[in-house]
């Protein structure tokens, strides 16, 4: 378990530094996921050992955006009198972004005959 | 006696991270259990009623989201091992990945530019203009990209910030039924889209849905960082000049 989490904070780390270090637009642990990914690339047996750890981690993500969601009601006032043209513009073009990014990659796999999951 | 007086228990709880950890963890435990109750309907997003519970309980208290960040601060933290440990999902689902190196690619960069494109023309026609509506531009990239992008085109990072987070609460409600609607059955184009359109929070709903279609998330979410932080600072200001110059 301790193992497990000095292996994600040092991926993180080592992102961060990098990130920083060679002015990347990547945040730290976004390259740390890159970093981990060429990890378990190269070693094996590390992905069933961290396995059950990130597992744990990944099936409660939703809680770890509570405490920027409690921010974001404080802030909800900072929308101002352009409340309702941006929650608009959010609702309408999620759902256009879902639904053309789900199109593409449909007709893509489609096109070079990618078997269906 | 010190403790016995009931509001210099609460003067010193009010200062101490413990209270506000444990508020949060309770408030996500309620949510995750009203939404196992709603039968795992999305609209009771288990973020979104947590999130209700701890603004209604701050304003009740009159505690401030400063106070409050002290304890719930370690939960925060979390994301970036979280983000970090999106890997493994994504090098277990390696021979889908690979199968579908194509697709993916063709769904990262029309839901990315459509992401983009249509909240700008859409802000743009209800009557956004400026830094109001460059702010609006990388709202589906995760937050300290979107952040970054927002600084960087001379929009207001604060309400990015506010719009990241919203998107994401939207992308998760709105992504199972949309998807049914459409009767799209492919957990990886599910995921890769939701992930595209709605970061972390989309990711973190797809986990709950299919585990495929919560790795296929996390890559588009994590090859949506990277892409907003690309084309972002060249398509925003000349999209918002175009359309309202």
């Amino acid at each position: 378990m301790i193992v497990h989490l000095v292996v994600l904070l040092a991926c993180q780390l080592a992102g961060e530094v990098i990130s920083r270090a060679a002015g990347l637009p990547l945040p730290g642990p976004v390259l740390g996921m890159a970093l981990l990914f060429a990890a378990l690339l190269a070693l094996p047996g590390l992905a069933a050992r961290i396995a059950p750890t990130t597992r744990g981690l990944l099936a409660h993500l939703s809680l770890l955006f509570v405490p920027a969601g409690v921010g974001v009601v404080g802030h909800l006032d900072t929308l101002g009198s352009d409340g309702i043209a941006l929650m608009t513009a959010l609702l309408v073009s999620t759902v256009l972004a879902i639904a053309a990014g789900v199109g593409a990659f449909l007709a893509v796999a489609r096109l070079v005959g990618a078997k269906p999951s | 006696m010190i403790g016995s007086d009931p509001a210099q228990i609460w003067t010193y709880l009010s200062r101490d991270p413990l209270l506000w950890l444990t508020a949060t963890l309770v408030a996500y435990a309620i949510g995750d259990a009203a939404f196992r109750a709603a039968g795992r309907r999305p609209l009771v997003n288990p973020v979104l009623v947590a999130v209700a519970l701890l603004a209604l309980l701050l304003r009740g208290t009159g505690t401030p989201y400063a106070a409050y960040f002290e304890g719930a601060q370690f939960v925060h933290f979390m994301l970036g091992p979280a983000t970090v440990a999106l890997a493994v999902p994504l090098h277990a689902n390696l021979g889908r990945i690979r199968a579908t190196a194509l697709p993916m690619l063709a769904g990262l960069l029309v839901g990315s530019v459509v992401a983009l494109v249509s909240a700008v023309a859409i802000g743009a026609a209800l009557g956004l203009r400026g830094e109001t509506l460059l702010s609006l531009a990388p709202k589906s990239a995760t937050a300290p990209v979107a952040l970054g992008v927002s600084e960087t085109i001379g929009g207001a990072p604060n309400l990015t910030a506010v719009l990241v987070i919203l998107t994401g609460i939207i992308g998760a409600i709105v992504a199972t039924p949309l998807l049914n609607l459409l009767r799209v059955r492919d957990w990886r184009a599910r995921g890769l889209a939701v992930g595209v359109a709605a970061h972390g929070i989309g990711t973190a709903r797809a986990f709950q849905v299919n585990e495929t279609a919560g790795a296929f998330a996390g890559i588009g979410m994590g090859l949506n960082a990277l892409l907003t932080a690309l084309i972002a600072p060249l398509l925003a200001p000349w999209l918002v000049a175009l359309l309202t110059g």
